[in-house]
């Protein structure tokens, strides 16, 4: 009997603590997914109530020319966006993971911008880049190069983007990658030193392959956050010039909250989704059989 | 005791070791100064035009050192734009998701941890798959909820749906697992309720795991534009970043004001971060790394 009424307030204990917090995750996390899965087979506007139409949404999406652009752009702009940051993130760590005279003003000017939000740093480029009287392209002169367009040329638009997003986050990657290179054990650096490994050779065979789960891990995240661009296009661009940085993100927002057509922009929604799961998914098992783990 | 002269030589020779570190010029540098020189170029360029003339803004080539320091650009920004509402109206919504976010999660992080209850991990792994599951995935179906509820341009809908995060349960039970469970077990038997014990002894020795929860939800929520650019239309009910981007419209011409708002919209977080460094670095090394 004691032994029951235990158990029993065991149950009422951990549901009263837990409750209030997984009802909100219920409520805005788990109800959503499964309605906007729902949704994806509906034609619904957010107004007039939804009619079911069943794979429509999906057969429509391969036939749309303006879903293939942002598809495109999405994937041009993650494939130069993630291994920038994660390459520029790990040269950066390895040269500030050292005790060097101004080491911490060093570190303090790469992390900085992690903290400025995307609006405020699309600001600040936006100013930076600007095509008549930026700061970029006056140094730019001064090598020989430019004047560019910037965000207001339809070649370089979705460029300027990159090297924006990359300033911005760099120092997310170093950061993950400075919590790595501490984990280090010294004994393997010296091991490899008295086995008469140069400077190069150490960097290559003992530091990056130990840092191997940071990379990965730093892949698949930037992958992610790639592949759900936005703000800054909808801040500095709407897509343009023309569609020139038309991105998935965008598409699925203009079309749910500008045009109204919410059960199509659901359907973008989940394949951005399945994108998402089977990138990350081959990323890991690619992970897996490369990345060594030390312990 | 016989093991502390040898430690104070160890600790001299480690200073003079440091000292001479400190003046050793190290061809890193040639590495480092480009790359910060890079990262604080449109920091410093803000700042720079964000004091100067709106004259000195149309000069081509640039002025690098404007002839005076015009810093009415921040008192007019103040009277364009209601900036102090934009900024209050951040304010509330931040704090509030911080407490609420420190509460809750507590609350639920201690469940998952330490109490066998009915369902838990079942309820447990449906928390975690909501972590993976992109934001544009739940945005619409969490904007007719939201709607329903009657708080579309309030700033009950940038707070409510942030109230708990699943980043947050799993961060406080990862963290309270790692904790001495003796502790709390003797608190028990004196007779301690469930609720002491989180309040009593868990909480008081999590500081770093709040502080870093705290930081992160700070940071996320101060920064994040795509859910109120949906739920918020009213300027009187805007955050610092809507602000920023109508004021943008607005003054599209007035870049040393658009820049002086800009400082203004960034120097909360800076100064957050300074304070708090730590516990940011902390934070994010933890979001990825276990």
């Amino acid at each position: 009997m004691q032994v029951r009424r235990a158990l029993e307030s065991d149950h009422v204990a951990g549901w009263a603590l837990a409750f209030p917090a997984v009802f909100l995750i219920v409520v805005f996390g788990i109800v959503p997914i499964v309605w906007s899965a729902i949704m994806s087979f509906q034609r619904t506007n957010l107004l007039a109530p939804p009619v079911w139409v069943g794979l429509e949404n999906y057969r429509a999406l391969p036939k749309d020319p303006l879903f293939k652009t942002a598809v495109t752009h999405s994937i041009i702009y993650t494939v130069l966006f993630v291994p920038l940051s994660v390459a520029g993130g790990l040269v950066t760590a390895v040269a500030l993971n050292r005790k060097i005279r101004g080491v911490r003003f060093y570190r303090t000017a790469v992390f900085v911008p992690v903290v400025v939000s995307t609006i405020a740093t699309a600001i600040m480029f936006l100013w930076l880049f600007d095509p008549n009287f930026g700061l970029a392209n006056w140094l730019l002169g001064k090598v020989g190069l430019g004047p560019y367009g910037f965000f207001d040329s339809v070649n370089g638009a979705l460029y300027s983007i990159v090297g924006m997003t990359v300033w911005g986050w760099i120092g997310f990657d170093v950061i993950i990658y400075l919590a790595a290179l501490q984990g280090i054990p010294q004994e393997l650096v010296e091991a490899a030193e008295i086995d008469g490994a140069g400077k190069w050779g150490l960097f290559r065979s003992v530091t990056v392959p130990l840092l191997g789960p940071a990379t990965l891990f730093l892949v698949v995240w930037s992958t992610i956050n790639a592949l759900q661009l936005f703000d800054e296009v909808f801040f500095l661009t709407r897509g343009g010039p023309g569609t020139a940085t038309y991105v998935v993100v965008f598409y699925l927002y203009e079309l749910a909250f500008s045009q109204g057509i919410a059960g199509y922009a659901a359907a973008i929604a989940y394949v951005l989704f399945a994108a998402i799961l089977v990138l990350t998914i081959v990323q890991l098992l690619i992970g897996k059989r490369t990345v060594y783990y030390a312990s | 005791m016989t093991d502390q002269p040898i430690a104070a030589t160890a600790r001299e020779v480690e200073r003079s070791e440091k000292r001479e570190r400190r003046f050793l010029f190290s061809a890193w540098h040639l590495v480092l100064i480009p790359i910060a020189i890079a990262m604080l170029i449109p920091l410093v360029w803000m700042l720079v035009t964000s004091v100067q003339t709106l004259n000195e803004t149309r000069q081509y080539p640039p002025t690098l050192v404007p002839h005076t320091v015009q810093w009415q650009n921040y008192s007019d920004v103040l009277r364009l734009a209601p900036f102090g509402q934009w900024f209050l109206n951040t304010m509330i919504v931040t704090v509030t998701v911080v407490i609420a976010n420190l509460l809750l999660c507590s609350l639920a992080g201690y469940a998952f941890a330490r109490i066998k209850f009915f369902g838990r991990e079942v309820v447990f792994i449906l928390v975690l798959a909501t972590l993976m599951i992109p934001f544009q995935v739940v945005m619409i179906p969490t904007f007719l909820i939201v709607r329903k509820l009657g708080l579309i341009d309030t700033l009950g809908a940038l707070i409510v749906p942030n109230l708990a995060s699943a980043f947050g349960i799993f961060l406080l039970r990862q963290f309270f697992r790692t904790l001495p469970v003796e502790l709390e077990e003797a608190a028990r038997i004196d007779g301690a309720s469930r609720l002491g014990v989180l309040f009593k002894i868990v909480l008081p020795l999590s500081g770093p795991a709040l502080a870093t929860l705290a930081v992160i939800t700070f940071l996320w929520t101060w920064n994040d534009f795509l859910w109120p650019l949906i739920t918020i239309y009213s300027p009187s009910h805007f955050t610092l970043q809507l602000g920023l981007t109508t004021f943008q419209g607005a003054h599209q011409t007035a870049t040393n004001l658009l820049m002086a708002a800009n400082v203004m919209s960034i120097i909360p977080v800076l100064v957050l971060f300074f304070v708090a460094q730590r516990y940011f670095i902390r934070g994010i090394a933890t979001t990825g790394l276990k």
